[in-house]
């Protein structure tokens, strides 16, 4: 009972806050973002988008100890890779879910990796663009498409 | 056809690329550039390398895990790997054994550091559990609680590759050169690099008793077809990845910083 209380909470605190949630996998993933196969979000802001790894990825890949940012003023093209992160042993490419020009990058990565596993949608962002195509964010994911992507790659194993 | 071979017939290929002393900077060059260009399985084994040398990952900075003057002074190559994990001291008692697969190769495994990390436990467990007590201690192989092998590993988005430096035999003088890691496994409980590691050889029979069952225990997931390095062509050369050979002067640098620190 007790459970099934905190469960109903959880569920109306996340409906609230727009953040829904995979009680199988208890990954977080918000309903306004895009998202990729290889387990990115973007939020699109205009000809703007911020980028960053979902808490799935974060959640599979353990503590986030090191992440390779790009250089301001490169590009970054779908599908493509544009920097890594370090989770204990391994390097891991991240995949841009769109392609643009780089405008900013989150310099506090540097000094906390860390972000990425703890605020994976907020302040783990990773760098944001400049979108030199709006029309690539229809072949993404909406929220409820990427929640079903991670619990059938999750059953499949 | 005798059915072991018709299941053989089932399983992904696998090519087997056996090495003896290539320089780990080529072989590093050689595993970036399969794991990136290629599109097929490899088990790359390599029997020591030439030099010592310091082998740092993909975010290691010298000034927190090399001794820099006496490395400095004795001209100890210092490499940047492409993968993560942490620092290594390799010689001729080093043996290399690299796994690059497709992420879809091996049936139910999730292409993730920890499954990939585990399923090579229980590959190398098989290989030596008869001849130690083998554990995969957090991200280690080691006998007992004792490292002897040190693992690191890179995913990119439809393969990984998962590299290991197995200590048959080592040089106690040279882990001189590597400092304590402040970014240690719980288990080695603060012990000294000497109190930490064992040796293979102390364990196994023979180098090729291991080198064979592994690629035996291999053989339970792959079809694996021996592969010469003359066969690679283009793919042997190296190309412009991550990994790198750090200057004199970034050395040198690194070492002045470690000096203002100490003050």
């Amino acid at each position: 009972m007790a459970m099934a209380s905190r469960l109903m909470w959880a569920s109306r605190a996340a409906s609230y806050l727009k953040i829904s949630t995979c009680p199988r996998a208890f990954s977080t993933v918000i309903k306004d973002l895009k998202y990729a196969d290889t387990h990115e979000w973007v939020k699109v802001d205009g000809s703007s988008a911020t980028i960053g790894i979902t808490d799935h990825a974060q959640d599979h890949l353990g503590d986030v100890v090191y992440v390779e940012l790009p250089e301001v003023g490169s590009s970054v093209n779908q599908g493509k890779n544009f920097g890594a992160v370090e989770s204990v042993k391994a390097t891991s490419d991240v995949i841009s879910p769109v392609s643009g020009e780089v405008v900013e990058v989150n310099t506090e990565l540097n000094g906390s990796p860390g972000l990425v596993n703890a605020s994976p949608y907020e302040d783990g962002w990773i760098l944001k663009v400049k979108l030199s195509n709006n029309g690539e964010v229809n072949s993404l994911m909406d929220s409820e498409q990427y929640s079903k992507f991670c619990e059938e790659e999750d059953a499949k194993h | 056809m005798a059915l072991p071979q018709a299941i053989k017939a089932g399983l992904p290929c696998m090519n087997l690329l056996r090495m003896t002393a290539v320089p780990i900077l080529e072989q590093l060059y050689l595993e970036e550039r399969l794991l990136r260009s290629s599109a097929e399985n490899w088990c790359i084994i390599n029997h020591g390398t030439s030099l010592p040398t310091i082998v740092m990952g993909i975010s290691g900075r010298p000034s927190e895990l090399v001794e820099l003057k006496p490395v400095l002074r004795d001209q100890i190559p210092v490499i940047r790997r492409f993968s993560g994990g942490g620092t290594v001291i390799i010689d001729n008692g080093t043996l290399f054994v690299s796994l690059i697969c497709n992420k879809n190769a091996i049936p139910g495994l999730q292409p993730y550091p920890h499954p990939i990390m585990s399923w090579t436990g229980q590959l190398y467990g098989q290989v030596l559990c008869e001849f130690g007590d083998f554990h995969l201690r957090e991200n280690d192989y080691a006998f007992n609680s004792h490292k002897f092998g040190g693992n690191a590993q890179s995913i990119i988005k439809d393969r990984w590759i998962h590299h290991t430096s197995f200590l048959w035999d080592y040089d106690a003088r040279n882990m001189e050169y590597l400092k304590l890691p402040s970014r240690a496994p719980k288990y080695r409980s603060a012990r000294s690099h000497v109190e930490f590691l064992c040796r293979m050889k102390d364990y196994v029979p023979s180098r090729t008793s291991f080198i064979e069952g592994t690629i035996k225990s291999l053989g339970g997931h792959f079809s694996i077809r021996p592969f010469d390095l003359d066969e690679l062509g283009s793919l042997s050369s190296s190309l412009s990845g991550s990994t790198k050979l750090l200057t004199r002067q970034e050395l040198e640098e690194a070492c002045t910083s470690q000096c203002v620190a100490v003050r």
